[in-house]
């Protein structure tokens, strides 16, 4: 879970923390250790301090407290460019001036590398993300995605072992960034370089990335490949963050093992999965996925039922969606898949809903 | 990547269908193929139309604007154009003799003949009589000194030739003293008789002076001068031939008329005057014109004089601008000036190598402030902008003044330097009235200029750039070298030519502090236009001026490309 640095990590923060203005913590005792040819992906709501840890490992920043390692070796005194590590910016960052060609062969040109060579690797490289025509073309001349490709294959034309990716897609078309998260992750699968990827988009986290580290608040929430971050979120936020949830309030009644009893704050009482409560009256917000719910469901004795008053449905094609009012809360989601046999509700219906003990999570309150 | 394709067209992401294609194909189209709008009527009409609206409208609004800059600024520019070509001082005030000189040839080395003479007679009395001879005297002076006083001098007098005459006229009868013998020998019965009515308190304009029946075919030359000399005091004095004797030139004329002519046949008012003047003209002492000049001043006989004033006769000239050349119009054509009377080459010479000099220097003082500006944080930029807009606030004088303060022998560098002993106080360096003060003074001046174009490129550049460059491997050094300074070049290139074109016509500061070693081709423009008079080379300096820096303004198009100069983001 990489709350300590293993001695063979690639890239360590140690107790990292950060401050810009000697008040506020911008980053609070950050630890985290990836190996060697792991896409991570830092995700979190803006402000929350991603932007800085990147900038911290490229050298841009300097850490206050803690020490950051990069193959075992501490860089906190190694100014950037002696870091070798490579990235591509939010806006690219292409240099205007420059062709192409030039953009690409620049980090080569600096590296001292003889002219045959430096052109061999810069065609090679264009050749990598398909723009092998535009070698001539000035940046202004090249699409939002076509830049992207470019600013990309710079950071790997010196054939950096770790590449950081800052918010990367942000500036591209739905289609474009979903064409492109394709495209990122398959070369990044091919070379077996070690990519920090940072975005707010959640999907995207969650489709590209071998471990995502949520971020709030200068401190990770959660770190854990996406298919555990979904289904096993760790804190409230994590839950309210990752994809769509359903919270219900109330206090412990019982606790034991993997069960615990819950008296929601409207008198019912349900069945859940503590994760991070630990006795009898503490508050809890229960947590259960949309798609997990069931109508009039036949879970066998150990579930709880509730009733709810059906509020509106949604016809999405695949899916619907039906809003319910469910023990004081009126935002409650049910989805469920078009099956022929799936039942329409209409509003001002009620009807009986429940789950699985192992999916309606009891997490901490705040 | 074995099936990388690599068409450049090919490659695109998927893009949504084109929605103009879309909205086109529901427009509604005429039979001949044409766009209609709502109404029905040809959609270029209404385009046309309503783009015709627009551009009244934006017209009516700049109106003011443009009617201020073309009368203040345009206006000035094509009058300085004109000047700088412009003569018609010497065919308005000697018409006659440069008709008259037109036939004679410099080359032969000799005065020009009789009659050339006699019209500069006509022309410089007249001349004389509207004070305008010394003005066509300075004018012929910048091309050749001496002509000054040579029309000055003849201004004064070209009144004796006549005057011979008139004595012994009057010797001859006393009836001649007499103001109303002229004006009835020479005007009209019905003029006499109107002017006589004439009453001063009325307030009525003088009656217009007319001859006598016969008089211009009897005495033709007496008759014309009669005439000029009646118009002019009419019009010019208010004051009637009748209590005016005539000017000296209508005593020539006479005197030429009857050697000339036979007056036997006239019967007039004063017959026996005229013929007892006529029996006794054969007798009279006389001077040919052209040696009553020659004793006037003997330059009337250099053909010097004569070549210069043919030089300059026509109405436009290429004079000022070959003086402006340190060149010469001579009667043999253009020619450079003597060795020591050039000047404004130098000054040409000195004005762009200052001007470059001090381009140079803001260019060095001004690009690391502009740099710490756009890149400090906001509250120390705010800072450092308001030092750099200070001077901006100060008057340019004081400045300029507080720059004599600083560095005169006896100011505060020196004091500082001979406090430190590093200079000894008898010879205090001499930092003012040079080229070195006004090098100084200027770039002070002048730095505002370079600074602020440079700043507001250089605020655009994302510092994403370097940093890039940075993580891409380059030193501080080779981030700044090869990303940095390329992308505020365009900068840099505003901020020249702003601070070149400004220094290359300044005034005040070189004039203040400049002595004699600093000064810039704009002060002997100011010196023409305020001491010496002389407009036509003033404009000449003024338009070659206008032209440098036109062809300079073409030449870093050409060469530097005018898109990259950048006044703001
Ligand atoms: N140069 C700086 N000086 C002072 N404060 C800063 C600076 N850069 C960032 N901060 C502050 O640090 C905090 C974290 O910023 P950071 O840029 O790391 O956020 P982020 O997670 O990248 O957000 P986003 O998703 O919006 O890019 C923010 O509160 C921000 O205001
Ligand atoms: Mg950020």
């Amino acid at each position: 879970m990489g709350t300590t640095a293993d001695s063979d990590a690639f890239v360590a923060f140690e107790r990292v923390q950060k401050s810009y203005d000697g008040e506020t913590l911008v980053v609070k005792d950050l630890n985290l250790a990836m190996p060697k040819g792991e896409f991570l992906t830092m995700l979190g709501p803006s402000g929350s301090g991603k932007t800085t840890c990147l900038m911290m490992l490229a050298g841009f920043e300097t850490a206050t407290h803690g020490e950051i390692k990069l193959d075992g070796k501490p860089i906190n005194n190694i100014p950037p460019h002696k870091r070798g590590i490579g990235m591509v910016f939010q806006n690219y960052a292409l240099f205007p001036h420059m062709t192409v060609a030039e953009n690409l062969s620049f980090p080569l040109e600096v590296r001292g590398m003889a002219k045959a060579e430096r052109e061999k690797k810069v065609k090679r490289a264009l050749e990598m993300v398909q723009m092998g025509h535009f070698g001539g073309r000035r940046p202004a001349q090249l699409s939002g995605g076509q830049q992207q490709r470019i600013a990309l294959a710079r950071a790997l034309v010196f054939e950096a072992e770790l590449v950081l990716m800052d918010e990367p897609l942000g500036a591209l078309d739905k289609q474009l960034r979903e064409h492109m998260q394709f495209e990122i992750k398959r070369i990044a699968n091919d070379l077996g370089i070690t990519v920090v990827y940072v975005t707010h988009d959640q999907t995207e986290a969650l489709t590209m990335s071998d471990r995502v580290a949520v971020f709030d608040d200068g401190r990770i929430q959660q770190l854990a490949p996406p298919d555990e971050l979904y289904e096993a979120p760790q804190n409230s936020f994590v839950a309210q963050f990752i994809g769509e949830n359903n919270t219900l309030e109330g206090v412990i009644e019982e606790i034991g093992g993997n069960r615990c009893t819950v008296k929601l704050d409207s008198g019912e009482v349900i069945d859940a999965n503590p994760i991070n409560v630990t006795q009898k009256g503490d508050r809890t917000r229960v947590s259960i996925r949309p798609e997990r719910v069931e109508f009039n469901p036949d879970l066998g004795t150990t579930a709880h039922t509730l009733e709810a008053t059906v509020r509106e449905f949604i016809y999405m094609g695949d899916v619907f969606r039906t809003r319910l009012s469910v023990a004081g809360n009126d935002e409650f989601i049910v989805k469920t898949r078009n099956r022929a046999d799936q039942k329409r509700l209409s509003p001002g219906e009620t009807v009986k809903i429940g789950w699985l003990p192992e999916d309606c999570r009891a997490l901490d309150a705040t | 990547m074995s099936d990388a394709t690599s068409d450049p067209n090919k490659i695109e992401a998927p893009t949504p269908d084109d929605p103009l294609a879309q909205a086109k194909a529901l427009d509604n189209v005429d039979d001949r193929g044409r766009m209609l709008a709502a109404d029905g009527t040809p959609l270029k009409r209404q385009l046309a139309k309503s783009l015709r609206i627009q551009k009244i409208r934006a017209l009516a609004l700049i109106a003011p604007l443009l009617l201020f800059v073309l009368l203040t600024f345009i206006a000035p520019i094509a009058d300085m154009l004109f000047r700088s070509v412009e003569n018609e001082i010497v065919s308005e005030t000697l018409p006659r003799t440069v008709e008259a000189l037109a036939d004679w040839d410099y080359d032969s080395g000799e005065s020009p003949g009789d009659e050339v003479y006699a019209a500069l007679y006509d022309d410089l009395f007249l001349a004389q009589e509207r004070k305008e001879h010394t003005r066509l005297g300075t004018r012929l002076n910048y091309e050749l000194t001496g002509v000054s006083s040579l029309f000055r001098r003849s201004g004064r007098g070209v009144d004796d030739i006549g005057e011979l005459y008139q004595d012994q006229f009057e010797d001859l009868n006393e009836l001649w003293e007499e103001e109303r013998t002229w004006a009835e020998l020479m005007g009209s019965d019905e003029w006499l008789a109107a002017q006589e009515a004439w009453d001063e308190e009325s307030g009525e304009p003088l009656p217009d002076f007319q001859l006598r029946e016969g008089m211009p075919t009897l005495l033709p030359e007496t008759s014309r001068q009669m005439l000029t000399f009646a118009e002019f005091i009419r019009t010019e004095d208010n004051e009637s031939p009748l209590e005016e004797e005539p000017w000296t030139r209508v005593w020539a004329a006479l005197y030429t008329d009857l050697t000339n002519k036979d007056v036997s046949g006239y019967s007039g008012p004063h017959t026996d005057l005229l013929q007892e003047a006529s029996a006794a003209v054969g007798d009279f002492e006389t001077t040919p014109i052209k040696q009553a000049f020659l004793d006037m001043d003997e330059d009337w006989g250099d053909p010097e004089v004569w070549g210069t004033i043919q030089a300059f006769s026509p109405d436009y000239t290429s004079g000022y601008f070959l003086n402006a050349v340190d060149m010469q119009k001579t009667p043999d054509g253009a020619a450079m000036r003597d060795e020591d009377e050039r000047i404004y080459g130098l000054l040409f010479k000195r004005t762009m190598f200052m001007s470059l000099v001090i381009t140079f220097s803001c260019i060095l003082l001004g690009y690391p402030v502009a740099y710490l500006l756009a890149t400090l944080p906001m509250r120390s930029a705010n800072l450092l902008m308001i030092l750099v807009l200070l001077p901006f606030w100060t008057s340019l004088l004081v400045r300029t003044s507080a720059w004599k303060v600083m560095l005169q022998s006896q100011g505060v560098i020196n004091d500082v330097l001979v406090w430190l002993g590093l200079v000894g106080d008898a010879n205090r360096l001499v930092m003012i009235n040079n080229q070195f003060g006004t090098i100084v003074a200027m770039t002070h001046i002048l730095l505002p200029f370079m600074i602020l174009p440079m700043y507001s490129v250089m605020s655009t550049i994302p510092p994403s750039y370097v940093r890039a460059a940075k993580s891409l491997g380059a030193t501080n050094v080779t981030a700044f070298r090869r990303v940095y300074f390329p992308q505020s070049v365009p900068g840099i290139g505003a901020g020249s030519i702003l601070v070149f074109i400004l220094s290359i016509g300044y005034y005040i500061t070189p004039e203040i502090v400049g002595g004699t070693t600093g000064t810039f081709i704009s002060n002997r423009i100011a010196y023409h236009i305020s001491s010496s008079l002389n407009w036509g080379l003033a404009a000449a300096l003024g338009t070659i001026l206008l032209a440098v820096v036109l062809i300079l303004y073409w030449a870093y198009d050409k060469i530097v490309g005018i898109d990259n100069v950048k006044l703001g983001g």
